[in-house]
């Protein structure tokens, strides 16, 4: 299981670079979603899989998956949403500023050479 | 704080008040509050001659940061103290001359004697300290304050010009000694120049640090001194004002390299590489700047060849005379001649080559000009200034009876009895030496009596010149009248400094030619007999004057040199190559696009991470941990690939944002699977919210542009699936890897009895690492302030501006 959900962690990455190495400012966002997604499932993966029941003691089960792995992945949604909240408010802003949300063409201000 | 350390530390003191002078005593010269000093400073040392002439030094340390060895120490032998008059008695010289040279409304006074009174400082520094780190500090100042004094005229180009080779050249050759320091304190394990010096080289000889700590340590000095090829500054640095070229640029600082080598010779000295390198180089230098210096126009600039000459002069003097260090004992003195005339010229050279200076200011100041083609004639107008440039002059030729012939004639006697020592080599090249001495010698005498008669004598040519000549004012003329006094005294009594000054500085040359209570018994007579030195000067005044005489027919020698080989011109050409090969490179690299910077962050990610996984054999594939699979599990991951994919593809941003969703709901549902609820539910509601940001941004913005797919680029294709690649690659080699249990049994047993809850993903977050969440909060609230200031604050100043 943690061979396959590497090989989707790495298409994750795969296409989260290339989409971040393109002109346009909506795709760099979008590629930066995606990479979150692959790092939140890394540290998924890592903490080992289908390990027993949920982490919640209601249960009585016998074993547990791991609880941190969890905290810390919860912790990391919620600050990546907040990074690209503001990011995507950026790019909109930009967009509406400058007029374009080509990359190459955001090149510093005039005399700021 | 000791007399002797005030004593050094008393100029940069004096420093501080000369504003204070400047400012509220402005009838007055400020150049008289500044000359009591070296006045005084020049008695002071006065006193301390009865204590080296015996072979005996006087020391005084302040703790300055003893926890590194590095201590205020000051030690006066016979060397320092040498120097040490020197640097007071030409400076008090200089001070009196300035005071006449500089006009008292025109200039900036204030700033000038800080800068000299800094260097004075810093030079007293240089000459008297013990530890190699002060020592290396009051260098620095030097090249600082000669920076200043240069540049002292600083709207003119060429003033700043010449300031910043020099700093340039000066501070490469400071902080190539620095590194020689350091590595002599490898060696050594202390920065104490006297302990060092006692140790001696015998110990040190084979270790590898040797040679490179000496090759450092002789940059440091060949910069300072302007030696071939260095010696380019000098000329450019004629820029400042003349008691500073005077002061700073023939009789001082550039024989702080002087001053370093004889400092350095009983260490390294017995090695065969400092003899060729200081002799060699020395010598090269001599030829190099007589040979220059005929064809100069700028009377100044016949002078800074003839300071690089004559400094090239005492380098190969010093060099020869530790060939005496290979000879023990001081009944032989036959090599020890050379360190002698060493001694004896650098004294003699500040006397002549400071009074020539202020002559060439004072011609420069009742003419306005220092071009020699305007100059002639000016003999009758300025009899008292033209008496004092021809001693000098002919004493710089080498002509009795002047002091210049003495050490002219020991110069010879050194060069001739190298070539007899039988060592280094020096069989089949010491021939050479006297042959480049006796033509450098051949050039020295026409430039100076280019220098006198061109100026002097000849056409008088009131057309071209600025002022109507006349004789300088006394106080001008008293500095230069002194030294030329000095000049010929010291021919006729050359007896007086053998034993008070120069036998003292040969101790503290070559120290281990001495036993207890020996001496070096130095005399100087200015008739030996016919010997081979007498039929050599005879000979470069035959040759000297008849090439003087017909220089018109061969000056044309000169133009064989085409501009190009010069070392200037390399030196501009390496300045303007080093800037415009950087400005391209930084243009090449950094080109302003985001793109490039991330291709260039994600392959070094590539490359770091592969190489170091392939250096480490660290890929490993561990089956026998994994969890199973089954249908559910394929099918999620078959949907995220291909989301992954089509976003790729796919042409609308619309399309884009749902399939992102997509994922992002996918996600979800594997933590549904992998048995996290509240990342499962936490995952949902964050999608939607930003999906639904996704939209609202997007879908309100004018369609400008047809919108197209990506272009397809295969550099990113290359870097990107190189990049997943590797994450995959460590995914699974850091599973297979895993080398001890999670902590996680802790929180299963304690999370009820400790913090009362049964959840343990949220017990985790607000009990157990409360302080994480906390500062998310924060992030969040952070990113809302920031959102809402974006959307609300438009503050469109740059425009109007």
């Amino acid at each position: 299981m943690e061979i396959l959900m590497a090989v989707v962690i790495g298409v994750l990455f795969m296409s989260a670079t290339y989409l971040m190495l393109s002109k346009s400012l909506l795709r760099i966002i979008v590629g930066t979603g995606l990479l979150s997604h692959g790092a939140h499932l890394l540290l998924l993966t890592m903490g080992g899989l289908k390990r027993g029941a949920a982490p919640l003691l209601g249960e009585n089960a016998s074993s547990y998956t791991d609880p941190i792995p969890q905290a810390l992945i919860l912790t990391a949604i919620v600050i990546s949403f907040g990074v690209t909240a503001f990011f995507l408010v950026l790019a909109y802003r930009t967009y509406q500023e400058l007029g374009t949300d080509n990359t190459e063409r955001l090149r510093g201000t005039e005399g700021n050479d | 704080m000791s007399l002797l350390l005030l004593a050094i530390l008393s100029p940069l003191l004096l420093a501080v008040f000369v504003p204070i002078f400047y400012k509220y005593f402005r009838p007055i010269h400020t150049g008289w509050f500044v000359l009591p000093l070296p006045v005084i400073l020049f008695s002071y040392f006065l006193t301390y001659i009865p204590i080296t002439s015996g072979n005996q030094f006087a020391a005084q340390t302040l703790s300055w940061i003893p926890s590194l060895g590095i201590d205020f120490a000051a030690r006066v032998d016979g060397l320092g103290l040498l120097f040490a008059l020197l640097i007071t008695g030409i400076g008090a010289l200089v001070v009196l001359y300035s005071i006449y040279y500089l006009g008292k409304n025109k200039e900036q006074l204030n700033t000038f004697y800080v800068y000299l009174l800094m260097f004075m400082g810093a030079m007293l520094g240089v000459v008297l300290s013990d530890n190699l780190i002060v020592l290396y500090m009051f260098w620095e100042l030097t090249s600082f304050s000669s920076f200043l004094l240069i540049g002292y005229w600083y709207n003119r180009e060429k003033s700043r010009y010449g300031a910043q080779k020099s700093m340039l050249i000066t501070v490469f050759g400071g902080l190539c000694m620095l590194g020689g320091i350091i590595l002599l304190y490898l060696m050594t394990g202390t920065f104490s120049i006297s302990e060092i010096m006692n140790m001696g080289a015998d110990s040190f000889f084979h270790n590898s640090l040797f040679i490179p700590a000496l090759i450092f340590i002789l940059l440091g000095a060949f910069t300072k001194s302007a030696q071939f090829p260095f010696h380019i500054w000098l000329p450019d640095a004629m820029e400042a004002p003349t008691p500073v070229s005077a002061y700073l640029h023939s009789a001082t600082m550039v024989k702080a390299g002087i001053y370093l080598v004889a400092r350095f010779t009983p260490f390294f000295g017995e090695s065969s590489v400092w003899f060729w390198l200081v002799s060699g180089i020395g010598l090269f230098t001599l030829f190099w700047g007589s040979f220059n210096a005929v064809k100069q126009i700028d009377l100044k600039g016949i002078l800074a060849y003839s300071t690089v000459s004559q400094l090239g002069m005492i380098m190969s003097l010093l060099g020869v005379g530790a060939a005496a260090l290979h000879f023990e004992g001081i009944h032989d003195s036959y090599f020890t001649v050379a360190t002698t005339a060493a001694i004896f010229h650098l004294i003699n050279h500040a006397t002549f080559k400071g009074s020539l200076f202020m002559v060439v200011g004072i011609v420069d100041h009742e003419t306005g000009t220092r071009d020699i083609r305007n100059l002639g004639g000016l003999m009758t107008f300025m009899p008292i200034t033209f008496t004092v440039s021809i001693i000098g002059a002919f004493s710089m030729a080498g002509l009795p009876p002047f002091n210049g012939f003495l050490s002219k004639e020991m110069f010879f006697t050194g060069m001739v009895r190298i070539q007899e020592a039988g060592l280094f080599n020096l069989e089949t090249l010491g021939i050479l030496f006297p042959i480049i001495a006796w033509i450098a010698s051949i050039f020295t005498f026409i430039y100076s009596m280019i220098l006198v008669f061109k100026t002097f004598t000849g056409k008088y040519q009131p057309e071209k010149l600025e002022k109507k000549p006349h004789e300088a004012p006394m106080g001008m003329l008293i500095s230069p009248i002194i030294l030329v006094s000095l000049v010929i005294i010291i021919f006729f009594f050359p007896n007086l400094l053998a034993d008070t000054l120069i036998a003292p500085a040969m101790a503290s040359i070559l120290p281990s030619l001495l036993t207890g209570t020996e001496t070096f018994h130095v005399h100087i007579a200015a008739w030996h007999g016919f010997t081979i030195e007498l039929y050599m000067t005879i000979g470069v005044i035959l040759l000297g004057t008849i090439m003087f005489l017909t220089r018109e027919k061969w000056m044309g020698i000169y133009r064989i040199f085409p501009e190009k080989l010069t070392i200037n011109h390399v030196y501009n050409g390496l300045l303007n190559h080093s800037q415009s090969l950087s400005r391209s490179f930084t243009d090449f690299y950094m080109n302003g696009s985001i793109r490039t910077y991330l291709l260039y962050i994600f392959t070094f990610f590539i490359v770091l991470l592969l190489s170091t996984m392939g250096l480490k054999n660290a890929f490993t594939l561990d089956t026998s941990n994994l969890g199973t699979i089954g249908i559910w599990e394929i099918i999620l991951a078959l949907l995220i690939v291909i989301s992954c994919i089509a976003v790729l593809f796919s042409k609308s941003r619309m399309t884009s944002i749902i399939l992102l969703g997509a994922v992002g709901y996918t996600v979800s549902l594997f933590y549904v699977l992998f048995r996290a609820p509240d990342l499962a539910l936490t995952q949902l509601v964050i999608e939607t919210v930003s999906v639904a940001l996704f939209l609202l941004c997007f879908y309100h913005l004018p369609k400008k542009r047809n919108e197209e797919r990506m272009r397809f680029k295969l550099t990113n294709a290359i870097i990107s699936i190189g990049v997943g690649l590797v994450v995959t690659l460590i995914a699974i080699s850091a599973h297979s890897n895993k080398v001890f249990d999670s902590i996680a049994q802790y929180y299963v047993e304690n999370t009820y009895t400790e913090a009362a809850g049964k959840n343990m993903v949220n017990v985790i977050l607000v009990d157990f690492r409360g302080f994480d969440t906390m500062f998310e909060i924060t992030v969040l609230a952070i990113a809302a302030i920031g959102i809402f200031s974006m959307i609300k604050l438009r503050l469109s100043g740059r425009k109007e501006s």
